[in-house]
């Protein structure tokens, strides 16, 4: 009974280091598809907020104000993007490939010209992400690893049941819904299009940077150029597994987080090569796929400049 | 339309112009780094064309990045978004691999059944992503970014096999049999390959009935199958070839400057240069025989960015700039056909 519950402690606490950086991109995701533009960029946003969020916890030594700067600097990635797709009509597709080129690219130069090398030297444990039960429960307990941890893996929910609350509860999540699937008529309500769209791009920049800044902060503890590389894209087929909503986006976050706790578990052991066992997220939602969710229904307007009659 | 307005209407013109405007960029990057631009870029023509082996080698860093563009660009033309080059070309390295150490046939046999396993591997690899797209609905771009790391972890299973894996350490694969090998002295067969396949290519697109039935299947389904064209058949048939291209992206590789599989720290990015690569070439594939090249001269130049103290991940800050501004090219388009018309005015 003790072995279970201890490897049930050890699940779960791999469960929540894993989702946190997947779920604030994947939420970040839903705004930007839901209101229209399609942004496979996630991946650079989230490089580059893991990078802003490591130089200034070496800078600063503030975990909460690195976090946070990471965000910012996701939401300036995130403008770009709008400004390239929203105004100046590109091909969402494209952008966001650049953008996936420029943000891993300006995150290694800076270490380059910072610290003269790939990676950030490591974050003290001072300067990380706060965990508030530290030191309450025994190390390695059950309770030390369902609680002892980060924070900012149990705010993650909190933030995913803000973004729901905006979606279904409020008129500007009806308004970015209605501009994912007819901008015109929006337009003819009277709804501004192209501001809804730049508040929903910026924001899905601005989450998927502090899911960046969540894995240098947290998990890895230091920038190197591995340390997202493909987080974004399984971040965006989160999201079009639960069909673009945030409660969906919350479920495929949740079975990668899981399965990454499985793939913990399991590794403990040497019974299977670790490769096989990495590919268990990945088998695992083509399962789900094919068996379960199936069709998946982009919003109508999605990928689809829009441009202002006048 | 006379010739001034042909050449405004051109994507070669603004293709141009967002080089030029990637490279500016790219200078002030690096004067922020404190390198004088002149001279990183100075470096990067100089690696590449000093001397004929370094040409050489530019076009074998050219030929895989090739032939994924090849992959992403007919993908792009037929309507469906290859995203899974990445994961098509890793198993085609690994098909390649093992007909190339297991096989043991002469070189005139051996270098097609490399190439011919990389191919089928992609297709495959690609198909599978097809098929839940056409009778499930599932998103290909969801399945494409499953499958390439399905195809990564299991490159790196594979690689560690005893059956594979090299004797006396190293995590990687024993050497490809030398008949399986397409780089002999200085020269490397790989872009003869790469091109012969986008020619072949261009001709399926532009000349033929397949190509035609594809694109229009890409330009509106409904409309197409209004007319009688079978819009399933015709996005399996687009993402095999897609697929296969990049699986022989993977061979070339392997075949001639690898000579062995590794085992992969983090994804090789092939598939995303490819990406890039048919944005560039205009998703024309005579477009991406250059717009590869380019990309190559880039990949090897880059390398040698670090003699002049350059960081050399400017590239990818140029070569992202690069696509922006294709992107939106239309915008410059708009503006000079005005500042043109006035002009005429």
């Amino acid at each position: 009974m003790d072995t279970i519950i201890s490897n049930l402690g050890l699940l779960i606490n791999a469960a929540l280091i894993a989702t946190p950086p997947l779920l604030f991109a994947a939420l970040g995701s839903c705004f930007s598809e839901r209101c229209g533009v399609v942004n496979i960029g996630i991946e650079g946003m989230m490089t580059i907020g893991a990078v802003t969020g490591a130089i200034t916890a070496l800078t600063t030594g503030n975990g909460l104000l690195a976090f946070l700067c990471g965000g910012l600097a996701g939401a300036l990635f995130g403008l770009i993007h709008a400004i390239v797709c929203v105004s100046l009509h590109a091909d969402q597709t494209i952008a966001g490939t650049a953008i996936n080129f420029i943000g891993p690219g300006i995150a290694v130069f800076l270490c380059r010209i910072l610290y003269n090398s790939s990676d950030t030297p490591a974050i003290d444990s001072s300067a990380k992400l706060p965990k508030i039960f530290n030191g309450i429960f025994e190390t390695g307990s059950f309770g030390s690893n369902v609680l002892n941890v980060y924070s900012m893996a149990y705010l993650v929910f909190v933030v995913a049941w803000v973004c729901w609350f905006v979606f279904y509860k409020t008129k500007f999540g009806a308004h970015l819904r209605a501009c994912g699937e007819h901008p015109e008529a929006c337009e003819s309500l009277g709804i501004d299009v192209y501001k809804v769209r730049y508040i929903c791009v910026i924001l899905s920049g601005f989450l998927a940077g502090l899911g960046g800044a969540f894995v240098t902060l947290a998990t890895v503890s230091q920038f190197r150029p591995t340390v997202i590389v493909g987080q974004g894209f399984i971040a965006i087929a989160a999201v079009i597994f639960g069909k673009f909503s945030p409660e969906g986006a919350l479920k495929g976050c949740l079975i990668f987080g899981v399965c990454n706790g499985i793939k913990a578990l399991v590794g403990q052991g040497n019974y299977v090569s670790p490769n096989i066992i990495s590919m268990i997220p990945y088998v695992v939602t083509i399962i789900a796929l094919i068996a379960f969710v199936g069709r998946a229904n982009a919003p109508a307007a999605n990928g689809k400049p829009y441009i202002k009659s006048r | 339309m006379n010739k001034k307005t042909s050449i405004l209407h051109s994507n070669f013109l603004y293709t141009v112009i967002a080089i030029i405007i990637g490279f500016l960029i790219g200078a002030i990057f690096l004067v922020i780094a404190g390198v004088s631009p002149m001279e990183a870029y100075a470096k990067i023509i100089d690696s590449v064309i000093s001397k004929p082996k370094n040409i050489m080698t530019t076009l074998a860093y050219a030929s895989p990045v090739m032939l994924t563009g090849l992959s992403v660009a007919f993908s792009f033309r037929t309507g469906v978004f290859n995203i899974g080059a990445e994961g098509q070309f890793v198993v085609g390295t690994l098909a390649a691999t093992i007909v190339g150490i297991f096989v043991d046939v002469p070189a005139i046999i051996h270098i097609p059944l490399c190439i011919i396993a990389a191919a089928a591997a992609g297709a495959f690899w690609s198909l599978v992503c097809g098929v839940m797209k056409v009778k499930r609905g599932i998103h290909e771009v969801l399945s494409f970014i499953m499958f390439n790391w399905i195809a990564y972890y299991l490159s790196n299973y594979m690689v560690n096999t005893t059956f594979l894996k090299r004797e006396g350490g190293g995590e990687a694969t024993k050497d490809l049999l030398e008949s399986a090998r397409i780089e002999s002295g200085d020269f490397n067969y790989a872009i003869v390959i790469a091109v012969i396949l986008a020619v072949i290519t261009w001709i399926v697109i532009e000349k033929t009935t397949l190509g035609y039935k594809l694109k229009a299947v890409g330009f509106n389904k409904f409309s197409a199958e209004y007319a009688g064209i079978d819009s399933g058949k015709s996005i399996l048939t687009a993402l095999a070839i897609s697929g296969a291209l990049a699986g022989i992206g993977g061979a070339v590789q392997v075949m001639g400057m690898g000579g062995r599989l590794a085992q992969f720290a983090s994804q090789e990015g092939y598939g995303f240069e490819g990406i890039t690569v048919a944005l560039i070439g205009s998703s024309n594939p005579l477009g991406v025989i250059f717009a590869g090249i380019f990309y190559g001269a880039m990949k090897y130049g880059g390398t040698k960015l670090t003699m002049v103290h350059a960081p050399s991940e400017i590239i990818n800050i140029i070569m992202g700039c690069v696509v922006i501004f294709i992107a939106i090219a239309h915008v410059f388009k708009a503006l000079f056909l005005s500042i043109g018309k006035k002009k005429e005015a």
